[in-house]
């Protein structure tokens, strides 16, 4: 089951770039939560401080908290830990290019040392069930690489992958945008299925998208969380300016 | 007016393009004819003193007929196996530290810089240096130190080996894209599983072609082994004595003054390119046969 998130005061920097400015914000449950804004506006810096990716980069930087669940992840937790608690999908699907099919959707427990093959083999399809890629690909399970699979398999691959470590939170930074609009309405549907399971939290640039598959929408700019509320209300009733502009595609 | 409609520029870029395509093709024959001249004039001269006693025998006393070059193949074998054992390794994880762990710090630079500068020692420096380390000195506790040795040699070549397959694993594995590196870290695998698992395996093939060229490189190194393998006209495989090689066998067969002895280091000369191609090829084939449909 998902959990919700609790962001308090998180600020954080690329060098001296102050890119994320006193954020706080609720993320509920079991429910999908988008993050809209023009590009550099801190949406993915966002997502990437909730799992602890955003320091990976050496001259990263990050102050406030974070609380998933009960846990204060900046506090009492090793970034590695964490990670395997809240899953991410990049925007461009990022398969190991070595591996089979099944060997990337086992790689996070594999690499985490779990060998046990039958409840490999129940999890593997479990999670490509979940990411509707199942009858695609169970033919050629050991036989193909990740790699070969088109674009849209490959990222229903990587959200299996994803969820094969059974996360309780799923991170999607513009998991479509690579996309064409057969694979991105799939992934879409998936979206939908996943959110009574999971926690998910979407950065997109296509607002049509956020209205589909989101409860609720933060709308950022220049660093800052300007507006965060209802979808429906983020569309059709905006309380700032600024996103009504936004929205209304005056400028972005 | 638009330039598809000028049939004299058309003419031009039509010509211009078969110029380009055809001083290519020019550049590939001039590059690979030398390959194919020395290939063939091996063959020509030394193919015909191919028999069974080649790779049976060994070198005849001076004033016997016949002889043949088993004891340096199989010398050979064993300096390059003990190369491979010392440079391989090495090489491997200077090259994961220089490109994983040590990046844009000091003494990550320092290594590369040291690395490259090793490449281009001429090789014969090398083999002073290791005469001067391991043969000329003994070291305490080390057996094999102290005089001429199969050990000695070996190291040689696989000091040779380390900064070339130390370069080009680093090369291979920054090039490993970034979003793969990432794809891990997501998943919670600790960094040092991700680099071992994901990021070598991913750059593996690029890897194993450097392992590769330094190992061809080494094979058909003489300068080093004259100061420290020694070469040796008897059957030995005794690490702690002076061993035979295939390049030392061709060297003493071609300054000989006898003509079936010539015609054996033409000989010589074949079998090493063909064995280090039969090497190379084979490593090919087994690391290639894991490789998945589609895999990149």
């Amino acid at each position: 089951m998902g959990v919700g998130i609790d962001v308090t005061n998180l600020n954080a920097w690329y060098g001296t770039n102050h890119t994320l400015q006193d954020i706080n914000l609720h993320i509920p449950a079991n429910h999908a939560t988008a993050l809209i804004g023009p590009s550099g506006c801190g949406k993915s810096t966002f997502v990437r401080c909730l799992n602890r990716m955003h320091e990976t980069n050496p001259i990263a930087r990050v102050t406030g908290q974070v609380k998933v669940g009960d846990q204060d992840i900046y506090a009492d937790a090793k970034p590695v830990e964490i990670r395997r608690r809240i899953g991410m999908v990049f925007q461009r699907p990022n398969p190991f290019p070595t591996m089979s099919i099944y060997d990337n959707v086992a790689s996070g427990l594999k690499l985490n040392g779990y060998s046990n093959r039958r409840v490999l083999d129940e999890i593997v399809e479990k999670s490509l069930k979940n990411s509707a890629l199942w009858d695609e690909v169970k033919d050629d399970l050991r036989k193909k690489s990740g790699a070969s699979l088109s674009g849209g398999q490959q990222q229903r691959l990587c959200i299996a992958r994803a969820l094969a470590v059974d996360p309780e939170v799923l991170l999607m930074d513009e998991p479509a945008s690579a996309l064409d609009p057969v694979s991105t309405s799939k992934i879409e549907d998936l979206i939908f299925e996943l959110k009574s399971q999971y926690t998910i939290v979407i950065v997109t640039h296509n607002m049509q998208q956020a209205a589909r598959v989101a409860e609720k929408t933060g709308f950022f700019l220049n660093g800052r969380l300007v507006e965060f509320d209802e979808t429906h209300k983020i569309f059709t009733n905006p309380t700032d300016k600024r996103t009504e502009d936004y929205i209304t595609g005056r400028f972005g | 007016m638009p330039l598809s409609g000028n049939p004299i520029r058309a003419k031009i870029r039509a010509l211009t393009d078969s110029a380009v395509t055809g001083l290519a093709i020019l550049a590939t024959l001039l590059v690979v004819a030398p390959l194919v001249a020395i290939f063939v004039y091996l063959i020509y001269k030394g193919a015909s003193s191919l028999n069974l006693a080649f790779f049976t025998q060994i070198q005849k006393p001076v004033g016997e007929s016949g002889g043949g070059m088993a004891h340096a193949i199989v010398g050979s074998a064993v300096l390059l196996a003990l190369a491979t054992v010392i440079g391989v390794p090495i090489g491997i994880g200077g090259g994961i530290y220089l490109a994983e762990f040590g990046r844009g710090t000091k003494l990550a630079n320092a290594i590369r810089f040291t690395a490259d500068v090793l490449n281009g020692v001429p090789s014969i420096v090398m083999g002073v240096a290791a005469y001067a380390l391991i043969v000329g000195t003994h070291i305490p506790f080390l057996p094999f130190t102290g005089h001429f040795s199969a050990f000695a040699g070996g190291t040689a070549l696989g000091i040779m080996m380390i900064p070339t397959v130390c370069r080009t694993t680093e090369e291979m594995l920054v090039m490993v894209p970034h979003a793969v590196r990432e794809a891990a870290l997501g998943l919670g695998v600790p960094n040092w599983r991700s680099v071992l698992s994901i990021t070598v395996k991913t750059a593996s093939p690029g890897i194993i072609t450097g392992c590769m060229l330094a190992f061809a490189r080494v094979a058909g190194e003489t300068a080093p082994l004259l100061f420290t393998a020694l070469g040796n006209s008897f059957w030995s495989v005794d690490l702690n004595q002076p061993i035979a090689a295939l390049p030392l066998q061709i060297y003493v067969y071609a300054l000989s003054p006898y003509d079936e002895w010539h015609r054996l280091a033409w000989a010589g000369a074949l079998v090493l390119i063909v064995l280090i191609v039969l090497a190379v090829s084979l490593v090919r084939y087994v690391t290639s046969r894991g490789v998945l449909k589609g895999a990149s």
